[in-house]
């Protein structure tokens, strides 16, 4: 089912929390609502399912305006961020609600219902779990559990809060490689609401980077990780280091020089205008010697090993900025820094954004 | 797997040998609280049975098979059965109302409903009494239309609701604040109705915080005294409840009597008790209850 959210506003008292958001999610595709928290993803999810009512704007579900049908009308699946299993009901009862609820008229047979909460259970591998109460289950399980319950009456659209957030970091990921897998067998479309990137990156087909109740970007996981919109998604997705400076020459003279070999034009804007480069940690080169004029001089402060990488920390000479970069160990050993040498840096790779005088 | 729980269970001990009291203390203060319970509410209890038997079983018996006491019981059950379902009904609406929306006035609200438990209730009764007495704001109006309120049921029916109106609501309003919205929330996105969310998810999970509230309101129901000692008029074989029945047996020196329905009343209470701290396990150990092999089982996992 297809999504089209156009041009929707929410206000708490007079905090816009979702500020003219529109939004188009094509049939069957998984879509992440990445920001920080308080930037409205939360909310944008809950006004698709019905949950909440925009101030002003449409929602269009498979092409149909529904601003003001029920929740039940619009064949939503919602999995709470606290999964919201009923707590007085087995795994199996928490599945087949959805199916029991229904009018008689529509309702399966009772040995239907059965088999089709034999059949969720058996998809979210949870078969064992039938008879046992959500307090008995880990929150893994629970999660699971959430996801089989939503799916029971054949939604059009699933619709994910946090769904791995209160979860421990291996659990998380194998959850979301599942849910991946999950999504590639049953064909749903799928929003999916979390803050963190690294999440957003690896399950989603596109990523809506969110800020402040402003969409920031849309666009494939690749789109939004190499070519940031603005200076926001840059440091959203992943970590950075900052360079402010001003163009000088048609050309950006940051802090960190640019490379002849270097593809970006870094004329950005008018000469004189502010501009900030980002640089990611693992997009810096780094030498014993000088291998270019331009490269930027910088003393190895600390040496921090974690895992297969290395994270060192630079400080320049000139300006005594912290720069930050990330090795692999290969390199490393290669290099064989200690701190308090002096080393060669220069960017592979760097994101410019002028800052609007104001 | 043996050897890892032994070690646990020392620590185990360990640290409740630093954090508990030594066996000495904790005798004395055990031994204290049983004193002061026994003292002050096993003997007196024990009086109510004693002086209630003291004239023989007949004269116990016969206190209760008189035209005066079984309307006073009547009575009693009757504004009981009128009261409690009011109560109750009224205590799961006021609770959801305040635990899962915000607006204006709620905290006037939950001030009004804690009223009865601040105020007398003797005040409660004259309140009445202004409201519905002759000349009282209503009284005139309703003395025209040939409306008896006052020194008849409704008024004991009324002074009885009014007093006893905190009892489910105070019960239910912590219970269904800590559960939030989001349980009704899903069934609501399952496709349930508003009366299917209500019967197959609030309703459940309130039911034995509930049911305990009813329990507590019942017994203030039947046991009240000030309020409706003020608006009944304790007219015998009509408007008298068995607390004012209690009341008028012993002023009249017939002690006997006045103990042995006392001790009918003491009863209810100890039956109410029990019922409750049966309801009270229950509501804390509800899974347990429902299924104790995997609970078990669930807790070697973790």
């Amino acid at each position: 089912m297809s999504i089209q959210v156009d041009h929707v506003t929410k206000r708490f008292g007079a905090f816009a929390v979702l500020n003219d958001v529109s939004l188009h999610v094509q049939d069957g595709e998984l879509v992440a609502l990445l920001g920080p928290s308080g930037c409205g993803k939360t909310t944008l999810l809950r006004i698709l399912a019905g949950l909440e009512r925009p101030d002003q704007g449409r929602i269009f579900l498979h092409g149909t305006e529904v601003t003001d049908r029920r929740i039940t009308e619009r064949r939503v699946g919602f999995v709470f961020q606290h999964y919201a299993l009923f707590r007085h009901m087995t795994v199996a009862e928490n599945v087949a609600f959805g199916l029991t609820v229904q009018p008689r008229v529509q309702r399966p047979s009772a040995a239907r219902i059965q088999e089709k909460v034999c059949e969720l259970l058996t998809l979210v591998q949870l078969q064992a779990m039938a008879g046992r109460y959500p307090s008995q289950l880990s929150g893994g399980q629970r999660q699971r559990v959430a996801l089989a319950r939503a799916l029971a009456v054949e939604p059009k659209l699933l619709l994910l809060d946090e769904p791995f957030g209160a979860l421990d970091a291996k659990v998380r990921k194998e959850l979301r490689r599942w849910l991946r897998r999950l999504h590639d067998e049953v064909h749903i479309t799928g929003i999916l609401v979390t803050h963190d990137q690294e999440e957003a990156l690896e399950v989603a087909d596109r990523v809506v980077v969110m800020h402040q109740g402003n969409v920031e970007q849309i666009g494939t996981p690749d789109e939004v990780y190499e070519r940031p919109a603005s200076p926001f998604v840059c440091q959203f997705l992943g970590d950075v280091n900052v360079f402010h400076g001003r163009a000088v020459q048609e050309r950006n003279v940051a802090d960190l020089p640019p490379l002849p070999d270097e593809k970006r034009v870094t004329t950005v804007g008018v000469v004189g205008e502010h501009e900030v480069t980002f640089v990611r940690p693992h997009d810096l080169e780094v030498h014993r010697s000088r291998t270019h004029p331009s490269q930027l001089e910088a003393t190895v402060r600390y040496v921090l090993t974690a895992g297969s990488r290395v994270w060192i920390e630079l400080s320049t000479q000139d300006s005594m900025q912290a720069i930050e970069v990330e090795l692999t160990k290969e390199r490393y050993r290669e290099l064989d820094l200690r701190e308090g040498e002096i080393v060669f840096v220069h960017p592979r790779h760097r994101q410019v954004f002028k800052i609007p005088q104001s | 797997m043996n050897a890892v729980t032994i070690i646990a269970d020392k620590d185990l001990q360990w640290k409740e040998s630093l954090t508990t009291e030594s066996v000495f203390v904790r005798r004395s203060l055990i031994a204290a609280a049983f004193l002061y319970l026994t003292l002050f509410l096993f003997i007196p209890l024990a009086a109510v049975f004693a002086e209630a038997l003291k004239g023989g079983i007949l004269a116990y018996v016969g206190s209760f098979l008189n035209e005066d006491a079984l309307a006073a019981i009547r009575l009693t059950l009757l504004v009981a059965s009128v009261v409690v379902p009011l109560n109750a009904l009224f205590g799961v609406a006021a609770a959801w109302v305040i635990a899962k929306f915000d607006f204006v006035g709620k905290q006037i609200l939950i001030t009004l409903i804690d009223m009865p438990l601040a105020v007398s209730p003797v005040i409660s009764g004259l309140i009445y009494v202004l409201l519905f007495g002759l000349q009282g704001w209503f009284g005139p109006w309703l003395a025209d239309h040939d409306i008896k309120i006052l020194f008849a049921l409704p008024g004991i029916v009324l002074a009885t609701i009014f007093v006893t109106v905190p009892f489910v609501v105070r019960e239910l309003i912590p219970l269904m604040q800590s559960q939030g919205r989001e349980e009704e929330e899903a069934a609501i996105t399952l496709g349930a109705s508003g009366w299917q969310m209500f019967t197959r998810v609030t309703l459940p999970n309130i039911k034995w915080s509930l049911l305990y509230g009813v329990i507590l309101c019942n017994a203030r129901a039947m046991g009240e005294f000030g309020a409706v000692s003020v608006v009944s008029g304790h007219i015998r074989g009509l408007t008298n409840t068995m607390p004012l029945h209690v009341e008028i047996l012993y002023n009249e020196y017939n002690a006997v009597s006045a103990f042995a329905v006392a001790s009918l009343l003491t009863l209810l209470a100890v039956v109410t008790l029990a019922v409750k701290a049966i309801v009270e396990r229950k509501a804390h150990f509800p899974t347990i209850v429902a299924d104790p092999i995997s609970n078990v089982q669930t807790g070697s996992i973790r």
